[in-house]
């Protein structure tokens, strides 16, 4: 597993990826697009309203898989103190608080007209704000300390104490009855979306993987180079110290 | 009623339509643009400081 | 024992700490995490109903719809139980009769004084073609029969 925690090793896998993981976004973005607005139908009973889902339901799998993904690097990072699995968990970080923040107002904007209300404390609406707080306190977290390496263990302690909230987002509509309805694609005996909508939906999900894919290489390049930019400045501080007291 | 403006009016869902999708894209794409930022950015710097070392180190070689 | 194991074994137990303390509080709690009530629970006095704000949950009765100016009147049931509801000011979109309901009010003798209501949406999607061939060859499963 260290052979791929090797920040070169990263970077070579990384400029191989990077432009497949551009060109599956924006070509599946494009199609998703395509059929979410122009070549899908109504639905029976929400009318064009079931457009709002193709975002919703993606944005929402993400955030769950932005989190899970963060608490196995967090953990990678406790466990194995890989060096790449703290950057990694630091860049994913931001891409599932998006997703959370668009799953949540795309929610409120389909359930204004459909439920009547733009929120409920249901348990699935309220676990899935308390899924954007954590990942805005992972966020707080690691910048909180003035040593990176105690933020960085901080946030990802919260990571994975957090991790707890993922399943019961998932289950939320199962357990309790709720204003949410219930799943849809992932659940026993297949899925209750007829063929014509899901052709959008998988679309949409799968142009938000390979958004993340591309944003998470962006985003660790930066931090990769990031942590090579202190450690040279640390060198010099402490170079110019030496010379001082040399002097 | 023309075709685009039946399009645009969503089924007279158009108020909270087009705002999910103008709102993921603005998400998404500040998010593009700030992480592309940060990369260039970082490694801009640090090929800078690299590169003035290299030549320091050039200039003299054991002092 | 290694570091690494010793700091694995530290992760696994703190992991299923943290699960047991939320599944003792969330099913210590269960009773708030409820959103709603069913006519069930009502009726059968599971709550203590009389006057106090609750959430009544259920089916839109068949034919139960009744609409004098702005006050509308229909029946909320969960197949067992039916519960009478009065409601005055706007219904959602998705209000229908048959499909999911939740309403916000008070128990007044028997009759159930909504301030809000809320469409309860179920998890099937399809065209309104596929949902009406769905019916003509009888394989409509109806709805909302997947609901609490």
């Amino acid at each position: 597993m260290h052979r791929f925690a090797n920040p070169a090793r990263f970077m070579r896998i990384a400029t191989l990826i990077q432009p497949w993981a551009v060109g599956v976004t924006i070509l599946t973005t494009a199609a998703g697009l395509w059929f979410s607005l122009i070549a899908s139908p109504a639905d029976y009973q929400q009318g064009e309203t079931v457009r709002i889902m193709y975002i919703h339901v993606p944005a929402a799998w993400m955030g769950l898989f932005c989190y899970t993904a963060m608490a196995v690097f967090s953990a990678m990072a406790l466990v194995w103190k890989h060096p790449l699995a703290d950057l990694l968990a630091r860049a994913t970080a931001p891409v599932g608080a998006a997703f959370t923040f668009v799953c949540l107002v795309t929610g409120a904007l389909w359930g204004k007209p459909m439920w009547g209300t733009w929120w409920v404390w249901d348990a699935r609406l309220t676990s899935m704000l308390i899924l954007l707080f954590l990942y805005l306190g992972y966020m707080a977290l690691v910048n909180a300390f003035d040593d990176p390496e105690r933020g960085q263990k901080a946030a990802a302690v919260l990571a994975l104490v957090g991790v707890v909230n993922v399943p019961i987002i998932k289950f939320s509509v199962d357990w309790w009855n709720t204003l949410h309805q219930p799943a849809s694609v992932v659940k026993m005996g297949g899925p209750a979306i007829d063929s014509t909508m899901m052709v959008p939906l998988i679309l949409m999900a799968v142009a938000f993987k390979a958004y993340y894919v591309v944003v998470l290489i962006l985003r660790t390049r930066a931090e990769i180079a990031g942590q090579k930019l202190r450690v040279i400045r640390m060198a010099q501080v402490h170079a110019a110290g030496r010379a001082e007291i040399q002097a | 009623m023309s075709m685009l403006e039946s399009f645009l009016a969503m089924g007279g869902y158009a108020g909270f339509i087009w705002p999910t999708y103008i709102l993921t894209a603005v998400v998404l794409v500040a998010l593009l643009v700030a992480s592309l930022k940060a990369a260039r950015g970082a490694e801009k710097d640090l090929d800078a400081i690299q590169q003035t070392r290299r030549a320091r180190r050039r200039n003299q070689p054991e002092s | 024992m290694t570091r690494k194991r010793r700091r694995l074994y530290f992760l696994v137990l703190g992991l299923l700490a943290v699960s047991a303390a939320a599944a003792l509080v969330l099913s210590a709690l269960s009773e708030d995490i409820v959103f709603f009530f069913s006519p069930s629970e009502i009726v059968d006095a599971k709550t203590p109903t009389e006057g106090r704000r609750i959430r009544l949950g259920g089916l839109v009765g068949e034919g139960s719809v009744v609409k004098e100016g702005a006050t509308v009147k229909f029946d909320v049931t969960d197949g067992a139980h039916t519960i009478p509801v009065v409601f005055t000011g706007v219904l959602p979109d998705l209000f229908r009769e048959g499909q999911g309901v939740v309403t916000e009010g008070r128990m007044e003798a028997g009759t159930f004084q909504a301030a809000e209501v809320l469409a309860k949406h179920d998890e099937n999607y399809m065209p309104k073609e596929v949902a009406e061939s769905l019916k003509k060859t009888g394989h409509w499963q109806g709805d909302g029969t997947t609901q609490n």
